[in-house]
């Protein structure tokens, strides 16, 4: 199932719909960076909300999508993570280490507002 | 259908990742364990699916109700004819991985479940079988 990605103003929001395969999330890995320099877009937000499982694959390509959309100049926040999936990616060693998160669609574009609130 | 059947899924590329863990995760909840509980062992069976697909290419993922003295509890039983490991004790270690990817597979997936065994010969295949007990 492929990852719906939506243009609003200078961000890009990814929504995961349901379980994804590893196809899956190397495809929204090159669409977004795709998109991120199509657009010229600033921040990039990826909402995992739906998400069921955050196992070593998955979260190692939300770190990927994050360096590459950084290396680019724009930012790139996960929201949505769910108390169980947390407590799961915890238990089994995984972090997102500087990725930046926030609990959920608002909160990531309150984050990326702030963010560039000086940079018009 | 039985009272309990068991449930196999036969893990042969990627998507039977998302496959197993489903069919995990609704098992986990028809035997009563909390939605947390069952993210947990969704999570450990998408991690031992993929440890099949990145080291076997090919293998089985089965699901069986376990009773124990005054509980129940599900496990997961991950086999492959693939190359095996030759030290297992390694492989349990933190940051240990051969085939480029995290190598937090198998000592995370020992921490999301109650028990935690496996059997592997060099060149003979794995089987990782798994438990979680439901409180």
């Amino acid at each position: 199932m492929e990852v719906p990605i939506l243009k609003q103003g200078e961000y890009l929001i990814a929504t995961f719909q349901a379980a994804l395969s590893d196809a899956d999330l190397n495809q929204l890995r090159s669409g977004l960076v795709h998109q991120v320099v199509k657009l010229r877009s600033r921040g990039v937000i990826v909402d995992v909300t739906a998400m069921d499982v955050m196992d070593s694959f998955a979260s190692r390509t939300l770190r990927e999508i994050a360096h590459m959309i950084r290396l680019r100049g724009a930012e790139t926040v996960i929201v949505g993570i769910q108390p169980e999936v947390a407590f799961a990616m915890v238990q089994l060693g995984l972090t997102l280490e500087d990725v930046t998160t926030a609990l959920d669609l608002e909160e990531g574009l309150a984050y990326l507002n702030e963010k560039f609130k000086n940079s018009h | 259908m039985a009272a309990s059947p068991e449930i196999r899924v036969a893990i042969n590329a990627d998507p039977d990742i998302v496959i197993a863990r489903q069919k995990g995760r609704a098992r986990a909840i028809e035997l009563g364990f909390s939605s947390g509980d069952a993210t947990l062992i969704a999570t450990a069976i998408s991690e031992l699916a993929r440890n099949i697909v990145a080291y076997a290419k090919k293998g089985l993922i089965t699901l069986q109700v376990v009773n124990g003295s005054n509980r129940q509890g599900i496990s997961v039983t991950a086999s492959d004819d693939g190359p095996g490991i030759s030290d297992v004790r390694q492989a349990l270690r933190d940051g240990f991985s051969t085939s480029g990817s995290l190598g937090l597979g198998l000592p995370g997936v020992r921490r999301l479940m109650d028990e935690f065994e496996i059997t592997s010969q060099s060149g003979r295949g794995t089987t990782v079988v798994v438990k979680k007990w439901r409180q």
